[in-house]
């Protein structure tokens, strides 16, 4: 989107950014949208780069899990939904690297940091899929947490991230109920696919729930988003929200939810036991069970595209060339 | 406890329908592969779209030889339960999907024909048959489009990219004549009108293909040996391989749906 | 190593209903043909679209947000160019 013409960072003195902070914060307050080229404050760029980002690459990242199953899905049926599900992942990728990059960064140094390992993706990526079950569990739970969280940010303050996320909500709705849809046949049929499902509820449940981010005690960036507008609930709000929306179809399953302590308080929410934020610092710094795969994958897939990314421009060049040679003559 | 292969009674019609069923979900199926992996984040949607369009030709294929069998087996068992030698499909398919310069190169090889063959199909006299070539006619034509780009690009980009692009020709060659062999159970369908000929189909698809050819700086092999077998089972080992993790759930938990 | 950028490139998408082209995106390609194919593939994939233009991002020229105020407040004043303005006796009917 057209930033690379307009938005070179301006230099300004202080009084100046004073004045155009307020005014900026003035626009945020009235609910009005930030487009690409309107002044921000730097930090506002930085943490819009950095959320963006990394939502982009758990998108891209987010589909290696799902991937794993693609070749072995069991029906016709499931396997053309599986790989549209997963391709539209990709696509939401790129609609989030598109939005990062009206705001100055470029998609390739997006993706290097990533591959570098500097750059952070969602928590619950790293873990594994074992069974045709984790796929139905991911459509219902990951991606049930993941609209959780995607819904507020179609309201965003910052223009294309909001209409990146209009589009992103708009067709992650098939998600869910694609994955409801697989626990509920697991769940309707034979013993064997009933235990399946139950197996993959107990082992996703956990990190699904630590995909809200840490608890509102110890979140670092929540304050000045909440008041850019870029966060409109806190963790532990949407947490909350989720868990409530969750049990009654865990219920209407048949599953039983992996956690002992869950109980309904008096306001009817379900209050869930403690959650094991040593386990989450642990998948962030790099120790989840596939955080290694995960990198490994994405860098092999980004240094076997060399050759073809070098071709495709090498031609794009010649071919120019040619056209300027010919319009010469 | 694995689910056992199923029996399928290969009538003519049968068996012409499973070969058409069996190329495009083996072909779907090396695509969806790549799904996650491919050198760009652009073109992981392109091989995912055209996986999706293959495997929906499968789909309506294995459907309509269900229907013509009538012995009460489904799109499913016909993909999930026939085993190496009942599977049908070109060896050219089932190659696996070796660097973007060999799947790009099958790709252009395979839908140069698809696009022609499935274009002679819309004049089927079987109406079933008829309809499914009209909707894949389309969808052939726009990955014949997408592999002749990518092709060029390759053959004409760098040195490595020409290299690789001219291996992937002279290694794929040898699979492209099974496209346009009929045998005696084809031959009377042909006859009745409901199966093109694909011997007629060869001088347009090496004139298509010797012009991406030709604009790709590659050159076709001289090499008329062509490999047969595919059509009656006798397969390279890939397919195994391929079946075996295609069809690990079915096997696993016999009669369970999903 | 960086790895050097792809061009980018603005998409706009004319849909069935008959509307102009509207922008939906962008994306990377390395040239122009690339680019209407990639189009194809991120932006059409339920039917959105019977009509793709692509264009270099680098070949946008955009109004600068500083001159929102000469540019574009001097019309807001204009109110004669609007229909409403105009009296016409309800008699006449629809006009």
């Amino acid at each position: 989107m057209y930033t690379q013409a307009l938005n070179s960072p301006e230099e300004g003195s202080l009084a100046e950014d004073a004045v155009r902070a307020s005014r900026f914060q003035a626009r945020v307050d009235a609910e009005e949208r930030i487009e690409p080229n309107d002044w921000m404050p730097a930090a506002y760029r930085k943490t819009l780069v950095r959320q963006i980002s990394q939502h982009a690459h758990s998108e891209i990242v987010g589909m290696l899990p799902e991937g794993n199953w693609i070749t072995r899905a069991p029906s016709l049926r499931r396997k053309a939904a599986l790989l549209a599900k997963v391709q539209d992942e990709c696509g939401h990728g790129l609609y989030l690297y598109a939005a990062a990059e009206t705001l100055g960064a470029s998609r390739e140094e997006l993706v290097d940091a990533m591959l570098a390992g500097k750059a952070k993706y969602s928590s619950i990526f790293n873990y594994p899929t074992l069974t045709w079950a984790d796929i139905g569990v991911i459509g219902w739970l990951v991606d049930g947490a993941a609209i959780m969280n995607q819904i507020p940010l179609c309201r965003c303050s910052y223009g294309p991230y909001a209409r990146a996320m209009i589009r992103v909500c708009k067709e992650e709705s098939f998600h869910q109920r694609q994955g409801y849809e697989i626990m509920l046949t697991l769940c309707r049929g034979t013993a064997e696919q009933k235990a399946m499902a139950q197996d993959a509820l107990n082992r996703w449940w956990w990190p699904v729930l630590m995909m809200f981010g840490p608890p509102d005690q110890a979140s670092q960036h929540s304050d000045a988003s909440t008041k850019w507008k870029i966060k409109r609930f806190s963790n532990d709000e949407l947490r909350q929200k989720f868990i409530d929306a969750t049990v009654p179809q865990a219920q209407y399953l048949g599953l039983t939810m992996p956690d002992p302590e869950m109980t309904q308080d008096a306001q009817g929410h379900w209050r869930h036991g403690p959650i094991d934020w040593n386990e989450f610092k642990q998948v962030l710094a790099g120790n989840g069970p596939c955080n290694r795969d995960r990198l490994s994958a994405r860098r092999k897939a980004h240094a076997d595209g060399a050759w073809v990314r070098e071709a495709a421009a090498a031609y794009a060049e010649k071919r120019a060339r040619r056209q300027m040679a010919q319009a010469a003559e | 406890m694995t689910a056992p292969s199923i029996t399928v009674s290969e009538t003519p019609l049968v068996l012409y329908t499973l070969r058409r069923a069996d190329d495009a979900l083996i072909l779907g199926h090396r695509l969806s592969e790549w799904c996650g992996h491919a050198p760009m984040l652009e073109e992981d949607m392109a091989l995912s779209n055209m996986a999706l369009d293959l495997i929906g030709q499968a789909r309506e294929l294995y459907g309509y030889a269900a229907k013509v069998e009538g012995r009460g087996h489904d799109e499913d068992k016909l993909a999930y339960l026939r085993d190496v030698r009942q599977y049908r499909n070109l060896l050219l398919v089932e190659r696996p999907n070796g660097d973007f310069a060999h799947t790009m190169v099958r790709q252009l090889f395979y839908a140069a024909f698809a696009d022609l063959y499935w274009r002679g199909m819309m004049g089927s006299t079987d109406a079933t048959l008829a309809a499914i070539a009209a909707k894949s006619e389309k969808e052939c034509a726009y990955h014949l489009r997408h592999a002749s780009e990518w092709v060029i690009r390759l053959g004409d980009g760098t040195d490595e990219s020409h290299r690789r692009a001219q291996a992937a020709v002279d290694d794929l060659w040898a699979y492209t004549g099974e496209m346009f062999s009929v045998d005696g159970s084809e031959r009377g369908l042909i006859d009745a009108g409901i199966a093109t000929d694909p011997t007629m189909l060869l001088p347009e698809w090496l004139s298509i293909v010797s012009h991406v050819a030709r604009e790709a700086t590659l050159v076709l092999p001289e090499n008329d040996w062509m490999q047969q077998g595919g059509r009656d089972g006798r397969h390279s080992e890939h397919l195994g391989h391929l079946l075996s993790e295609l069809q690990y759930m079915q096997r696993s938990f016999p009669g369970a749906t999903w | 190593m960086a790895t050097p950028n792809t061009p980018l490139w603005e998409v706009f998408i004319r849909s069935r209903n008959g509307l102009a082209h509207k922008h939906c995106g962008s994306l990377h390609a390395p040239d122009a043909t690339m680019a209407l194919q990639a189009a194809r593939d991120l932006y059409t994939r339920r039917g959105e679209g019977l009509s793709i233009w692509v264009v270099p991002s680098s070949a946008i020229t955009a109004s600068d947000p500083a001159d929102k105020g000469m540019m574009f407040e001097p019309a807001e004043s204009k109110i004669y160019r609007h229909p409403t303005f105009y009296e016409v006796p309800e008699e006449v009917g629809h006009m």
